[in-house]
Parts: structure tokens; sequence; C-alpha cells
């Protein structure tokens, strides 16, 4: 661990006396101190706490009219902190109302509007973070076996392929076609882990060279199914664009319409929940923790690394192919770039910012859909664009992941653990 | 300690040396089977000079087919050399070079035969200045990933430094109004993404995975936010930097085929060419190189024995960030002059491939660079000919090479030691 030299000032230490020091540990540094050594749920609060407060001042110093009111400061000094003020509110309570409770529909209820209207930024929030949780959790399950897979909009589009091209070229009866169609997905997605794992397993081919390979040639591979009419582009369309896919195939929704919970959500916690059993509870998840943590020690104790590798990687795989099946089937009804949008790189962070873990990865991904859909709102509502939303996350994942950092701004001493240390691995495994 | 080790090695089933023996042997069937037997009759015709050259070489022209076989032929030869006689590391390498080389002869010639060219040739200088242009910021990228893996920290964060590094460039030389300052101002800010990383990695421990993921991230949100917000309403004061012209050296510029190819380009190219030879030369000829790569291998050793291990990482990333920051001008004030929204579209994800491909080493990054930057030349020579397969399928051949390459010629690559590893002193 770090000694606290390195945190505290040089000669801090040395200068205050040790009862002073108590004393003038105060309350709120106690708060903080409990704060930084505590549960990792609290620092993430603090740390989401902190990146708001960054990007609010990133919002209020890039506004003309902030800037304005500052440039006439020691004039008036009071309108230019209120214009700060209201500039990153206005921008923050839209972001809020687009992605959680929207006060006015609140009102509206109370007098005899729509009360599922309260409930339809909620619900929207839950829709986005679907595929987003699905994602994250197929780079989190690798994570755990000590690999690092960049390759997850790769395995998205292995099982968007499949799924399309169940969905609408097949006809089965109802419930089935929604089941062949899931499976499709996952076992679309899972190939293209398959081959990442073997690849690894038989040659030793680095896991992050050929992911990366994989998601040009599969990208490549979607434009141009995409933009062939026998394959998968819908009939008399210039559009790259497949043609959606039959109702049968649809996943049905809980509620609504229109504030509703998808059963691709449902799925998406089915999934989280069956990989917390996979890696806490069996065999097959032990032999990942271990080989994730120490491949020799693993390989020693009889384990077969390399059967670890492709199974994780399948697995990891199979989990993208179905966040692409939750996508097309539960929202989109189509493949095309727009749905494909950018889950897989997403799905990174998300992992990390769950720490690899599924309960993280869950709550992960609802944070950055929450912020990413009251974005949307926010510029519309604003101007402010969406992309804040993007600076936002990073910061929270850097916070979370530097709780060095933060005891260094609060002078604080060391705790007895850090932040993600073990999440994710070098090259050598 | 041998019996233990041969014990935990992996058992990996397969003879490498068969493997790769087996892996030429493919290229060269692909070049016989697809290329030879499916090409069109006539000759391919392969142009060595540019219009307007002093000295003209004649354009080569030479039957599709056949060329094909014989390349094929050639490559099937390499491989049966790789799995009887060669096995030392110069002479494989030359095998695997010559073997790409003839592969994508051989995919040029097919393509060039018959009709759908209408006679034109290939022009290889075009298509060889193209592919250095666009490798210059791979190879930087990959330059600067060595540059701090070599001392032990793993920098994921090339696309940020390479987006960070556009987007700077574009304004500085937007506002001012000097291109040159705009080059070094997003040199700075490669060097400033550099600077973050190793404080975070070094300073704050942070898992430096995580912090690439994640500097990448925060730099295109930044980079996204400030274009709409700043760029698009005040596109003529903040986005409309010119270009460098060309700069022909005198002399070496007029060689036939090779001048224009080398010697008749931006200022960013020579620049690469600079960096190249100062890091592969300072890395492994040079008392600080081998300090680098102490402190990468085994920093407890290398602190014994005075060597700041610390201040080595420190400055390597901000060097490393300072060429990935020059790649990154080379995106707006080498090649189109005004920013866009996350235009290194994962340049710098390649620049990492690139840069484990080739092992860890300047030269090896290099050569993996140039053959992704093979890539976007490939795709316009073949959309200015009416090859009848799509131009999707053919950009997914490169990568697919990679893939094989990787599989059955490299295998298992080792990074540095303490590559990723916090150093703390006990």
């Amino acid at each position: 661990m770090t000694d606290d030299a390195a945190v505290l000032p040089p000669g801090q230490q040395e200068s205050e006396p040790a009862p002073e020091r108590g004393r003038l540990r105060g309350f709120d540094r106690a708060i903080i101190e409990a704060i930084v050594q505590g549960s990792p749920a609290v620092t993430t609060a603090v740390a989401i706490v902190a990146a708001l407060l960054i990007g609010a001042l990133i919002i209020a110093f890039s506004d003309a009219t902030v800037l304005h009111a500052w440039g006439s400061f020691f004039a008036a000094p009071g309108a230019a902190i209120s214009a700060t003020w209201q500039s990153a509110a206005a921008a923050y309570s839209a972001l809020f109302e687009g992605a959680i409770l929207n006060p006015h529909t609140v009102a509206a209820a109370l007098h005899g509007g729509s009360v599922g209207a309260i409930f339809y930024p909620l619900s929207e929030t839950a829709s986005q973070a679907t595929p987003l949780i699905l994602t994250g959790l197929a780079v989190a399950l690798a994570f755990r076996a000590g690999l690092f897979n960049i390759g997850a909009a790769s395995q998205w589009i292995g099982g968007a392929i499949v799924v399309t091209y169940l969905g609408f070229a097949i006809s089965l009866p109802p419930v089935i076609h929604v089941i062949v169609c899931l499976l499709g997905g996952f076992v679309g997605g899972a190939v293209m882990g398959w081959l990442v794992g073997d690849l690894k397993a038989r040659t030793g081919a680095h896991e992050v060279i050929v992911t990366i390979m994989l998601n040009y040639v599969m990208y490549n591979l979607l434009s141009y199914l995409l933009g062939t009419p026998s394959a998968l582009q819908q009939p008399h369309q210039a559009n790259l664009t497949s043609p959606n896919i039959a109702a049968d195939a649809q996943l049905p929704h809980v509620g609504g319409p229109p504030p509703q919970v998808g059963v691709g959500f449902l799925i998406a916690l089915a999934a989280a929940v069956g990989m917390w059993w996979l890696v806490a509870r069996s065999t097959v998840g032990f032999e990942f923790r271990t080989v994730g943590a120490n491949p020799s020690a693993a390989r020693t104790a009889g384990m077969s690394v390399q059967r670890t590798w492709v199974l994780a990687m399948l697995l990891a795989g199979g989990l993208a192919g179905l966040s692409a099946a939750v996508t097309i089937q539960g929202s989109f009804y189509s493949l095309n770039f727009q749905s494909y949008g950018t889950y897989g790189i997403d799905g990174i962070t998300v992992a990390l910012l769950g720490r690899a873990k599924p309960l993280g990865v869950v709550l992960a991904a609802l944070l950055f859909s929450a912020l990413e859909t009251g974005a949307t709102t926010m510029e519309a509502a604003t101007q402010v664009p969406v992309d804040i939303a993007e600076v936002i996350e990073g910061l929270i994942v850097l916070f979370v992941a530097a709780p060095l950092l933060i005891r260094a701004v609060f002078r604080m001493r060391a705790a007895q653990r850090g932040g993600m240390a073990a999440v994710a691995k070098g090259w050598n495994g | 300690m041998t019996a233990l080790v041969a014990t935990i090695r992996p058992p990996i089933a397969i003879n490498r040396r068969l493997l790769a023996a087996g892996t030429l042997t493919l290229f060269g069937l692909v070049d016989v089977l697809i290329f030879g037997l499916f090409a069109h009759h006539g000759d391919a015709g392969f142009a060595l000079s540019l219009t307007g050259a002093k000295v003209v070489v004649p354009t080569i022209r030479l039957p599709g087919g056949p060329l094909a076989y014989a390349l094929g032929g050639a490559s099937i030869l390499i491989g049966i050399a790789r799995a009887t006689v060669v096995d030392s590391p110069g002479p494989r390498r030359l095998g695997i070079g010559l073997v790409l080389l003839f592969f994508v002869l051989s995919l040029l010639a097919w393509s060039d035969t018959g009709s759908w060219a209408h006679g034109i040739p290939v022009n290889l200088v075009t298509l060889l200045q193209n592919t250095l242009a666009g490798s210059i910021p791979l190879i930087l990228g990959a330059l600067a990933g060595c540059m701090g893996e070599r001392a032990g920290v793993i920098n994921i964060a090339i696309e940020g430094q390479l987006l960070l590094g556009a987007f700077t460039a574009a304004i500085v030389a937007s506002t001012v109004g000097v291109l040159w300052l705009g080059l070094i101002g997003g040199s700075l800010a490669g060097g400033l993404v550099g600077l973050v990383l190793a404080s975070f990695a070094i300073r704050f421990l942070v898992d430096q995975i995580v912090l690439g993921v994640v500097i990448n991230l925060l730099v295109s949100g930044l980079t996204g936010f400030l274009y709409d917000r700043l760029m698009v309403p005040n596109a003529n004061a903040y986005n409309n930097a010119s270009t460098f012209g060309p700069i022909k050296i005198p002399g070496l510029g007029d060689i036939p085929i090779i001048g224009p190819i080398f010697f008749d380009s931006t200022i960013f190219l020579y620049l690469t060419y600079a960096a190249i030879i100062v890091v592969q030369v300072g890395l492994f000829s040079t008392r600080w190189g081998l300090r680098v790569r102490a402190v990468g291998e085994h920093p407890t050793a290398a602190d014994t024995v005075g060597i700041r291990v610390l201040g080595i990482r420190y400055r390597n990333l901000v060097l490393g960030g300072m060429l990935a920051g020059i790649g990154g001008a080379y995106l707006t004030l080498g090649s189109v002059g005004t920013f866009s929204k996350d235009m290194s579209s994962g340049l710098g994800y390649i620049a990492l491939a690139a840069m484990i491909f080739g092992r860890w080493t300047p030269l090896g990054a290099t050569a993996a660079a140039l053959l992704f930057g093979f890539t976007p030349a490939l795709g316009s020579f073949l959309g200015s000919i009416t090859v009848p397969i799509s131009p999707f399928i053919l950009a997914m051949a490169p990568y697919v090479a990679t893939i094989i390459a990787v599989a059955g010629l490299v295998g298992r690559v080792r990074a540095p030691a303490a590559d990723g590893k916090p150093y703390l002193r006990a």
C-alpha cells in the first residue's frame, strides 16, 4: 500500500502534533474518511457527485451567456454566479426530467392526467440499459477469466445477423419464434466469441488483436449484408437496413403503452443473475476466477486453462449476441446501423464501472443509460450537446477507479484496500 | 526449476513450425486457387510513375493468371522451406514479408486483369503513397504505445491521444493561423493525455486498462462537446485550418519510383521517419533504452542500481503522447484540414494491435502499421475500378489476413514483464 508521505504534502505529518490532529479532524472529515474507506457503493456515490459537479462547470463555462456575465464579474458578481447556476441547473433538470422523473407529469397526474406518464422516463432508461447490461456482462465475464474482450461489437453483430435472419426469413408459431430468435442470437455471438477463445487456446493469438480485427471484419460484413438485397437488405430500399422481423418474433412488453418494461430488460436481469450464479457458485466459475487470478496456479492445480479461455469467450460472446437479440426483438425490430449503436464499446466502460460484477454491471448500465437518455432531452431543451454524458461517465469511472485521488484531494489517510485494482489485467494474463 | 517451468508451460498441442509452414502455404494456395484460377484473360498493368514525372518508368504489363500462379507457387515454396530448412529469425521474417507481399500483388493482379479495370494499370506509386500517408497516425500511435509499454505502462489511450491531438491542432491552427503552431499544439495535447495517463497510473495506481478506456471516453466526450458547442456555431473561427503542402526533397524526390513514394510528402511523413529511427535506435542501442527496458522488465532491479523508475515512466509516457499527438495533428492538418467528431475512428486501437503484432518493437510495429495503412489505400484503388465484388468484402481481407498471420505465424507474444504493474517501492 502507499504510505502517507506520498499523499500528504511534505512536512505536514511532522509539524502537526498528534492530539491536535485528532481534534482538527472534525465531523465532516470523519464522514469523508468513512466514505473513502467505506463500501464501494458510497465511493461510487461520491464519484458521481464529483463528476456531475465538474460536468456542471463544463456546461456553464462553455455557455456564452455565462462567460459574458463573468466578463463583468466585478460590476455584478451576483449576476455572474447566478448565470452560472442557471445554466447548469437548466441543463441538469432537463437531464433529470428526461431520465428519471418529470414533475410536470406528476402534477398532471394529480389533476386527473395519466399516471403512467410519470414512469415514461424510467421505462425509457430501462429500455436503453437493456443491451448495455448484456454487452457489459459480456466484457465482465471475460475479465473474470483474465481476458480483455474488446470484441463485444463483433459478437453483437454475429448475434444480430442470426436473429434478423431467423426473424424475417422463417415463420414459426408465436412463442417458439421468439425463443428460437433469442437462442439464435446467443449462438451467433457465441460463435464469434468461441473463435477468439479457440485461437488463443490453440495458437496463443492475443485476444486483444483478434477481437479488434474481428470488430472490423464483422462491421464490413454487416455493411455488405445490409447492402445486398439477396442477403439482409430490405427489398426495394436504398438504405442499409434489414426488413422488420415478423411480429411473432418480437419481444412483448409488460404493461404499457407507453410506459412499459420490455421482456428484454427482464432477460438482461436474468442473464446477470445467471452470470452471478455461474461465477460465484459453480465449479466452472471457480475455474474462471482461478484462471483469471493466476493461470499458472490454475494449471498446476490441474485445471485446463485453454478450455476455460474457450468457454469464457464462448459465453461472453453469447451474452453479446443476446444483447443484439433483445435490441432487435425488443425495440428496433430491424437491423441497421442505428440499432447497432455503440453497445459493444460502451460495454467495456460499463463492465469496468461495475467492477466486473453482475450487480455492478446492471447498476452501471442503468446509470449510463439514464445519463444518455436524459442527455437527449437536455440537448432538445437547452442545446447543451449530448456528449457531456460521455464526459460525466468517464469522470465517474475515473474517480471510482482512483480512490487514492479522492484521498489526496481530501488529505485522507490510506485506506485498507485500493479501488478496482483487480478488475482488468495486463497483456501477459 | 526447469522441470516446474516445463510443467506449467501451456500445453499448446500444435507444432509451431508446421503451423507456420501451413499458414504460409495457405496464403500461397489462395493466390493460386482464387486469384490465379479465377483471373480473367489478359494482362495486369502496374504503373510505376506519376503523370508529369521527370523520368518515366514504363508500365509493366504481365498476364494476370500466370502471375498469380507464379506468386502463389513461390509462397508455397517458402512454406515448404519453412517446414524443412529455415529456422532462424531473419529468414523467417523475410519469408513472412514476402508471402504477404505476394498475396497483395496477386490480389492486385487479379483485380486489374481484363475488363474490370478497362485496361487502366494499377498505379503502384499512388497506392504506396496513400499507404504511407494512411500509416502515419498508426505508426506514431504504435510508437507511443512502445514508449509507454517498454517502460511498463500499458497505453490504451492512444485513441484519445490521436483525437485530442487532432482537435487541438485544428483549433490552434484555425485561431492563430499558423500551421506549425497547430502541429506543436497537437503534439502537446497528446503529451498532456500522456501526462494524465502517467499521473493516474503511477501516482494514483489506477488500473491501466481501465484508465486507458476511460481517457478515450473522456476525450471523445470532451472534443464532441466542444465541437458542437464551439466549432459548429463558429466554424470559420475555430475549425478552418488549412493543410500542410508536400515538400519534395531535392535530388531524392526525383528518383524514379522511390522518390515520389518516400521523399515527396508532407512534413508529417518526415517526422514519422525520424520518430521511427529515434525510438528504435534509442530503445535498443542507447543507455537510455537499456534503462527503459530494465524498468519495463524488472523495475525493482532497475531501482536497485539507481535508475529512477517512476521518472522514466513519466517521461516516456509524455514523450510517447507527444508522438501520438503529432499523429493526431496529421488527421486534421495533414489530410482534411477540419476536425470532425470522433475522427480518429478506432485508429488508436489499430495502432495498439499493430504494436502487439510487432511484438513491442518500433520496427515491427511500423511494419504492422503499414499493413493496416495499406487497407484504405487498396480500398480507394478498388473503388476506382469495377471489381464485381463488394468493396466491403475486400475491405475485410487485410483484417482476416492479420488474424491468420497472428494465429499462424506470430502466435504467443510476450509483453514486457512489468507491463501494467504499478511500481511500489517495498
